[in-house]
Formats: structure tokens, C-alpha cells, sequence
């Protein structure tokens, strides 16, 4: 093969000409654009036949079973999450309840493994665990992006980052809390119940004396009893339905334990003297979850527990490549799986509450270790470690039983129309960029703009409307509503349902918006790589570094060259 | 909505420069219809680095009489920023950074060389490694996705009309010019067609036996979590462009490039590459007081170039009613006046404000059909296939 760095000769029609003829140019050096991809691309620092991404139930089991049959297996789990993560709300709205104890990593990490012996199980059978190890990353070749040998994960720890490749990936990630706004819900101390768990059970770090949990579905119960169960008094369970959404028996058993479960309520604010919530006003609704005006009772409490749902953590499956399809019962946009969890991209799997919660609820152990079980299997057959008989032996045993679930969208839409009609429309929808509900249906230009035009206030979502579908993504160039530091994961349900009510859309007509990486927010000086191929370095331009491109009009041929490392500048008459 | 017809002005592709062109034609009264595959503005000219310093160019001197006005001429905010600073970390960047100075020095600008003290007044997130740095009073930045919904918005405030999610599918031609564009919508008859559609404007081109080389690339960017504003946010340096934004989000591109084919007209696919990791590196470098900011977003986008990296603007001999517009991705910053320019082409036949001959396409008339595999601009895998 014979390679030439395309140095002095780039590709403008001088240099073409000096090539010579056109014709039987047969047998031509191939040379090389030094300002491109090309021999650059990164190398993985670690290849993995199977990668695991999330220990809880599912991913431990499929990892477990993977590695029994004779698979080298990693798998990772971001926490213990650093306290700078949790402060932004990453990966799960912890809403500044961590107690500083989260500070302390060591301590951390041990609580971390402690709460979840599988861990330790899935260490014996061979599985190689990375826990505090974020995955921030899957990167896939594609038709335009062939310079890659084969897909990647980017993981990081709070020091640096490194990459991974695999053949397989099972993607594990879990659900996160569904957040619906209302005045004052920026507080610190208005949380989400999958955060609240993880706080509770696995750091052990739950700065909450009292708190209101809304929404009285299994979450709402399951974190009312786990918080009951750790010595937080919980004041109240709110429901905006005329009844108890979740198993009649668990509530029961929490108003024996004297919790009040207030339903047709909604909540008009959180109050404070301070950024802290020091009680919560609530109201009673009629039929149409209207709030009927004197019926308002402000209940003192540090912590406000959004219990309404939870939506797929798809960030990951989507950057892998895998397509998504919109599931109401199964919390909204969960990737496409067949039996035995294989999602549409090659060799990606998806088990547990990624691949859809079933029922609304807060991590359904056993169905998730059924189906990480299939996954792991499954990628086991895949990978030539098991026979296909053996597959549909153990497949067997591992059936995933069939998930009865009712849509969920109508009763977060009941609650937003609830929060609306108490709060108002200028309310927060995205924290992070201070838009409000009025901002992002009016699609205005950020306030710190202070734009004002005649065409501009002519502009709305229904103008939007009749150029063509909404599109969150557009909605979002526009008012910036998702675009902060917490990667829209507190707005961007409440931005699709708000988009879809302001517009008469179904909700699953509204395209969930795009996925980037880093799926985590990590700091430059994390990211960024320790050492580059010395090309990255000695060829970097800014943009193609065509000499010609900027070349001043009026003197026409002569070239302007960027330096690179070599300490090239040419500045040359053609 | 009444059934979709015809204009004396079809422009294909809603990008930056085919709107900006709609928008001057449609303030000139012109019937105007912008025919968009996806959404206006979703490729490139939204993805950019904003930068609106191009003083080089033919449209150069425009690009700079026109940016400070754009707020007002559309009604609608672009975020423009006045003035540009370069930072350099090495003697030859600071060459560079001189060079782009003067090439503004030349057509009239002020500038000023910095030492690291005043660099370091202006831009406190450099560090000790920066030897010096440019102060431009001249150029500057803006908004790409900001700019380029105004464009679309201003155009139909004028009575243009814009009909996205419409794929162009072939022409018309008769008697020599074309008659109608052919879209998945139907036909739509037209006077004067503009084929500003990136990178596949060379496909439309090739449709009406016109060969304009172009070759497209992927690029990346990456962006970080709001820090507080720079009294200048028009910093860049080290290899990257770019800017920090007014909310205070520093956005970098640089770094290589991927050649690419965009074989059909779908939407090219851009996903972003572990160069990510590179660009953030960079970033560091350049502003070391910015090493522990958090990257909370990158993107990618598909350009083209001409094998000279100049633009094509260019009213074809036949069919005698087309005008062919690519930038050669570098059209962002350039848009008021390059769409002032292809106005003026499609009005009068000629820019009235600017030389165009050296954006015309018979530059390339000698240019060979494999003039991308001569200057490795090619694809990996056509390239891997060669070699074998």
C-alpha cells in the first residue's frame, strides 16, 4: 500500500494541474489529506467483548450470567455520583437533599457496594465491576462516520476519562423521576422519589426531616414507606386523582403509620424564607383538576418528593443506535426489543427500567433480573459462548413475564393541568435557562436578550404550527428551554407534554429531542485525553486548512496556511 | 392553506445562504418560495461557529457593513457581537492571528496587537501560556440557529413563503431553462431557480448536466456549561473557532475533519467522534482559567468545499435561469451579503456590489472527475478499496 501525506499538494486546482493529465492515471500514490480524520482516529484503551452498563438488578444479572458462561464482562455503574453531579441534578433530581457525608468518596463508595451485594456476587463469577465510573459516551461508525474501527464507550471517573470497546453492550441504565414545575420548585429540597431511594438505601445520605410526596401511584407508596421506614416523617401523600392510584393494601398500611393521603389535591407553591422549602401550599381540585379557591392549606416540610413517574434513562441506547418507539405504559420513549432484549442496533441489548417501566413501577426487581438474565444470555449466544439450545433452555427460566401496564401520559397530563390552572404559566419549565411555561409556548427569545420586536411577539407556537410539526429540538434553539447544564432531564417531559397540550398534539407526536454527547456533564479537564496520536497534535487546524480558502479576494493565489505543531506558516505567492 | 404553487423565485434549500437570498428577494418585492427537506436551517447553518469575520472575501467588506444592521433589517435577534480577539499560545499562531489583522488592515479595519497583561484584562480565562493576542475592531459573531429562524421568519414576513419537509426531486427543462422544480410535493413552477442546498447542491448541479465539484465533510463542536460573560465573547486561538455565547456557554470547533459522500438526498447523519475529547483538550489550552467547566453538549455537521475552498455563485449559461450557491463551508458569517449577492444575480444579473469573478464555476472547468482521490479527499472506505 503505498500512502503519501498530502502535504504540499492540497486540493486546489493548481496543485491539480501540476498533477498532470487526466487520463490513464493509472497506478497514482494515494495520498493522504493530513488535515483529516484519516490514521487519527481514536484507539480504544481497552477492548471488551461485553460491556454492562448500570448494576442494579438487571445489569448485575446480566453480567452474572454472561460471565458464567465464559464471558470476559465488564460493568460499570456511575455511583457513588461526586457531590458536584448531584448538585446539578445528575443523573437523578436529588434537589440538594444530600446530606455532606456525599462529600466523603471513600465513604461513599463503601456504602454504595455495601447496599448492593450482587455486586460482590457478580466480582466472584469473574465480572470485572468499575463502580464511581460514569459512562458519558457510545460512539458508532457510521456512513459518515467510517474512521472508527468499531463502537466505543466513552466512561470517566471524577479524574479522567477513557474509552472502550465492545462487542456487545447491554444497557441497563434505569428510569428517572418524571418532574412536573410549580412556583418555587427551583428550592433546594423539591426532589425526585427515584432520587430520594437512592439517597436512602444506597448512600445513606438523605438530608430530609419531613417531607410531602406527590403522587400515590407505586412510587408515591414505595418512597412514602421507604422514607417512613428510614425515620423521615412524611406529612403527607398528595394525589390529584379522586383516588389512591397505587396497591390499595400499601396505602392502607401507610395511613395505619398516620399518613395523611390527600387526594384531588394539587400543589399551588413551595414556600421559603431562604432557597430552602419550608412548607408547601396545597389546594383541592374539583372533577376537572381545577383548584377550588379557599381550600388551600400550607403543610410545613423540608422536602417536596415528585413521585408522578418514571421515564426510561434512553440517553445511552440512543447513542448507541437504537431506535426508540413511544410506549405511554411503559413510560414514554423506550428502545425497540425483541425476546431476548436485542435492541435495533447490532449487538445492543437493553434490560430493566431502560427498556420500559412496567406499571409505573419503582424498579421491578424481579422482572428487571428476568430480563438482564435474557440479555446476558442472549449477548452470551451472540458472542459464540453459549449453544443455541442452551440459550432456549436457560431462556426458559428466564421468561420475562408478560407486563400489564396502563398508559401514564393521561394522569401527568392530569397533574400539569392541575399545576398550571394553581401556578400559573410563569413558572419554570426549564431551571437551568429560566424559561417559563409562557416563555416556551410564546417561543420568546431568552429574557437575558431583552428582545422586543412587533414580529418577534407575533411569533408563537401556532405560527411555528402551520410551518410545519412541532419539534422539541426547534422549540429548544428557540427558547433554550432544555439546553442547561442539567442536560434537560428535569424539563423534558414537561416540555413535550407542555408543547403537546399547547398544541392539541399527542403527546408521541412530539419527537423526543436529540441526544449528544456527553450524556454526562463532565469538565474539560476530565474529558480531554492524557495523550494524543502525534498527528492530532502536528496537523490540528482550525478549520480545512485548504490554503486558499481565506486568502485575501484581491491578491488573488495567495495562500494562508494555518501553523501546526511543526511551527508551519506559510504565507506564500502561489 | 391553499394548494402549493409556483413562484417567479424557487430557491432550493433552507439553509443560510438560500434564505438570506429569499429574504433580500422578498424585501424586493420578488415572489419568493424556499423549498426545505427537513427544517429551516437544520444542517450546517445552524451548527456553526457564528463567526462573522471574513474580510477576505469578495463579500467581505458587505459582510461587515451589513452585520451590525441585521437586528433591525430583520425584526427578529441574531445575537450579533461586535469585534473579535485571537489568542496565541505559540509564535506561529500569533503569525496567524497578525495575518488575519492585517488581511482586515488592508480593506480599512483597526486592530491592535495585545501583550498577555491586556490579554488577560480581556480575557481572564486565558492563562500564562498565551505569549500575546490580536484585538480586532472589526468582525464578530452571532447566533447561528438565532439567525437563521429570522432569516425565515423575516422572508415570509415579507411574503416569501417557505415550505419545509419538502424533498426536491428533479427539474423541469424546456427551451433551455428550467420550468419547474420537481419535489415530493408536486411540481413548482419557476422563473428563476437558486440551488443553495450545502452539499448537495453538486447533486441538483449534476441534474441539469452542470459539474461543480464539491466534497463534503463532517465537522464537530462542543460546548460547555455557561460561565460568566467576557466583556468580548469573540475569543478564539489554538486551533479552534468560535465563541462564547451571550448566555455565557464557550462554543469550540477545530480539529480534523471527515470526508464524507451524501449519496441521495436524505439528511446526512453527523454524529459527533472521541474527537470530542480533543476539541475539550484544546479548549483547556486556550483558556486554562476554563479547564474545570463541564462540556455538556457537543454536535456535528455536514459541510462541503470546492477543491479551492472558495465559494460558487454563479448564474449558469444553461439553463440560462438557475444560479448555483454553495459557500464552501464558510457561509454563516458571510450570509447578509452573499444572500444580498445572489439577489442581485437572480435581479440583474450581475452582483452590483461586488466582483463575483472569482466565484464563478468556470474556475473548474479543467478540474478532474477524480480530483477528490488526487487531493485525499476521500472517504475511508472508498479509500481502503483502492488500496487493496
Amino acid at each position: 500500500m503505498s500512502r503519501r501525506v498530502n502535504e504540499e499538494r492540497p486540493g486546489f486546482p493548481g496543485a491539480l494541474r501540476a498533477l498532470g493529465g487526466v487520463g490513464g492515471h493509472v497506478g497514482a500514490p494515494h495520498v493522504i489529506d493530513a488535515r483529516s480524520l484519516t490514521g487519527k482516529a481514536a484507539r480504544p484503551d481497552r477492548h471488551v467483548p461485553l460491556v454492562v452498563v448500570g448494576a442494579g438488578p438487571a445489569g448485575v444479572a446480566a453480567a452474572v450470567e454472561a460471565a458464567r458462561a465464559g464471558v470476559e464482562v465488564l460493568l460499570v455503574d456511575e455511583h457513588p455520583v461526586d457531590n458536584d453531579m448531584m448538585a446539578m441534578d445528575v443523573p437523578l433530581y436529588f434537589g440538594g437533599r444530600m446530606q455532606p457525608a456525599v462529600r466523603n468518596r471513600s465513604l461513599m463508595l463503601e456504602r454504595v457496594v455495601e447496599s448492593n451485594p450482587a455486586l460482590a456476587a457478580a466480582a466472584e463469577a469473574g465480572v470485572d465491576v468499575q463502580v464511581g465510573t460514569y459512562v458519558w459516551a457510545a460512539f458508532v461508525p457510521g456512513p459518515t462516520f467510517r474512521e472508527l474501527d468499531g463502537p466505543l464507550l466513552g466512561l470517566a471517573d471524577e479524574r479522567r476519562s477513557w474509552l472502550v470497546g465492545y462487542e456487545r453492550l447491554i444497557v441497563a441504565a434505569g428510569a428517572r423521576d418524571v418532574v412536573l414545575g410549580f412556583p418555587g420548585w427551583e428550592r433546594a429540597g423539591v426532589m425526585g422519589a427515584h432520587a430520594a431511594a437512592a439517597l436512602l438505601t444506597r448512600y445513606r445520605a438523605l438530608a430530609a426531616r419531613r417531607m410531602v410526596v406527590l403522587g400515590s401511584g407505586e412510587v408515591g407508596l414505595r418512597t412514602a414507606a421507604l422514607a417512613v421506614k428510614h425515620g423521615v416523617e412524611v406529612a403527607a401523600i398528595v394525589e390529584v386523582a379522586d383516588a389512591v392510584r397505587g396497591d390499595d393494601k400499601a396505602a392502607r398500611a401507610l395511613a395505619d403509620a398516620g399518613v395523611p393521603i390527600l387526594t384531588s389535591h394539587t400543589v399551588r407553591e413551595a414556600r421559603g424564607r431562604t432557597g430552602e422549602v419550608e412548607s408547601v401550599v396545597l389546594v383541592s381540585v374539583d372533577g376537572e383538576a381545577k383548584p377550588i379557591t379557599g381550600t388551600e392549606r400550607e403543610i410545613a416540610c423540608d422536602t417536596v418528593c415528585l413521585a408522578l413517574g418514571l421515564a426510561p434513562s434512553v440517553e445511552l441506547l440512543a447513542l448507541a443506535g437504537a431506535r426508540l418507539r413511544f410506549s405511554s405504559a411503559l413510560g414514554g420513549w423506550v428502545p425497540e426489543i425483541d425476546g431476548s432484549m436485542r435492541t435495533s442496533a447490532a449487538g445492543v441489548f437493553a434490560a430493566g427500567d431502560c427498556a420500559g417501566v412496567h406499571g409505573g413501577r419503582l424498579g421491578d426487581a424481579d422482572l428487571a433480573r428476568s430480563q438482564g438474565r435474557l440479555a446476558g444470555l442472549a449477548a452470551a449466544e451472540s458472542l459464540g459462548a453459549l449453544r443455541p439450545a442452551a440459550l432456549s433452555a436457560l431462556r426458559a427460566s428466564a421468561a420475562v413475564p408478560a407486563a400489564a401496564g396502563a398508559e401514564v401520559h393521561g394522569h401527568w397530563r392530569a397533574w400539569l393541568r392541575s399545576l398550571i390552572q394553581a401556578g400559573g404559566w410563569d413558572v419554570n419549565v426549564c431551571q437551568c435557562e429560566e424559561v417559563t411555561r409562557r416563555e416556551l409556548v410564546e417561543t420568546r427569545p431568552p429574557r437575558y436578550l431583552a428582545w422586543d420586536s412587533a414580529p418577534m411577539s407575533a411569533r408563537n407556537l401556532g405560527t411555528l404550527l402551520r410551518d410545519g410539526p412541532i419539534n422539541q429540538d426547534q422549540i429548544k434553539r428557540l427558547t433554550r428551554a432544555g439546553m442547561g447544564p442539567c442536560q434537560s432531564r428535569r424539563c423534558r417531559e414537561q416540555v413535550g407534554l407542555l408543547l403537546a397540550e399547547a398544541t392539541a398534539t399527542p403527546v408521541e407526536r412530539i419527537p423526543l429531542p436529540t441526544f449528544r454527547p456527553p450524556i454526562r456533564p463532565l469538565p474539560l479537564n476530565v474529558l480531554w485525553p492524557a495523550d494524543e496520536p502525534p498527528a492530532m497534535r502536528e496537523d490540528w487546524v482550525s478549520w480545512f486548512g485548504i490554503p486558499t480558502q481565506f486568502s485575501p479576494h484581491w491578491e488573488a493565489g495567495m495562500a494562508i496556511d494555518e501553523p501546526t505543531a511543526h511551527g508551519r506558516l506559510i504565507v506564500s505567492e502561489e | 392553506m391553499s394548494e402549493p404553487s409556483g413562484a417567479a423565485v424557487v430557491i432550493i434549500g433552507g439553509g443560510v445562504t438560500g434564505l438570506s437570498a429569499g429574504w433580500w428577494l422578498a424585501r424586493a418585492g420578488v415572489d419568493v418560495l424556499v423549498l426545505e427537506r427537513g427544517i429551516v436551517g437544520w444542517e450546517a447553518s445552524g451548527r456553526n461557529g457564528g463567526g462573522a469575520t471574513h474580510v477576505y472575501s469578495p463579500f467581505g467588506l458587505e459582510e461587515q457593513r451589513l452585520w451590525p444592521q441585521m437586528d433591525d433589517l430583520l425584526g427578529y435577534p441574531t445575537e450579533y457581537q461586535p469585534r473579535r480577539i485571537g489568542v496565541a499560545l505559540t509564535e506561529p499562531q500569533w503569525a496567524l492571528a497578525r495575518r488575519w489583522a492585517e488581511i482586515g488592515e488592508m480593506r480599512g479595519f483597526r486592530w491592535e496587537s495585545l501583550d498577555r497583561r491586556q490579554l488577560k484584562e480581556l480575557v481572564p480565562i486565558v492563562g500564562d501560556n498565551a505569549i500575546g493576542g490580536t484585538y480586532l475592531h472589526f468582525g464578530g459573531h452571532a447566533n447561528p440557529q438565532r439567525t437563521v429562524q429570522a432569516y425565515a421568519w423575516a422572508l415570509q414576513d415579507h411574503g416569501g413563503r417557505i415550505l419545509q419537509h419538502t424533498t426536491v426531486t428533479g427539474f423541469t427543462v424546456r427551451g433551455g431553462r428550467v420550468t419547474a422544480v420537481e419535489t415530493t410535493r408536486g411540481p413548482f413552477g419557476a422563473d428563476t431557480v437558486v440551488i443553495a442546498a450545502g452539499p448537495q447542491t453538486g447533486l441538483f448541479a449534476d441534474m441539469l448536466g452542470v459539474a461543480l465539484p464539491l466534497a463534503p465533510a463532517r465537522v464537530e463542536m462542543i460546548a460547555t456549561e455557561p460561565i460568566p460573560l467576557m466583556p468580548t465573547g469573540g475569543v478564539a486561538g489554538n486551533g479552534l473557532y468560535g465563541r462564547q455565547t451571550l448566555r455565557g456557554n464557550l462554543v469550540y470547533g477545530g480539529g480534523p475533519h471527515e470526508w464524507v459522500n451524501v449519496p441521495d438526498m436524505a439528511a446526512p447523519e453527523h454524529p459527533n467522534s472521541p474527537l470530542v475529547r480533543n476539541l475539550a483538550r484544546r479548549l483547556a489550552e486556550l483558556f486554562p482559567g476554563a479547564a474545570h467547566v463541564r462540556l455538556i453538549r457537543s454536535w456535528g455537521g455536514v459541510v462541503e468545499n470546492t477543491p479551492d475552498g472558495l465559494p460558487v455563485i454563479d448564474r449558469l449559461s444553461d439553463p440560462d435561469n438557475v444560479v448555483l450557491a454553495t459557500m464552501s463551508s464558510v457561509g454563516f458569517g458571510l450570509s447578509p451579503a452573499a444572500g444580498r449577492g445572489i439577489s442581485e444575480l437572480v435581479l440583474h444579473g450581475r452582483c452590483l456590489f461586488a466582483d463575483l469573478a472569482a466565484l464563478a464555476l468556470r474556475r473548474f472547468a479543467d478540474t478532474p472527475p477524480d480530483w477528490r482521490e488526487r487531493a485525499g479527499w476521500v472517504v475511508a472506505d472508498a479509500r481502503l478499496a483502492e488500496t487493496r
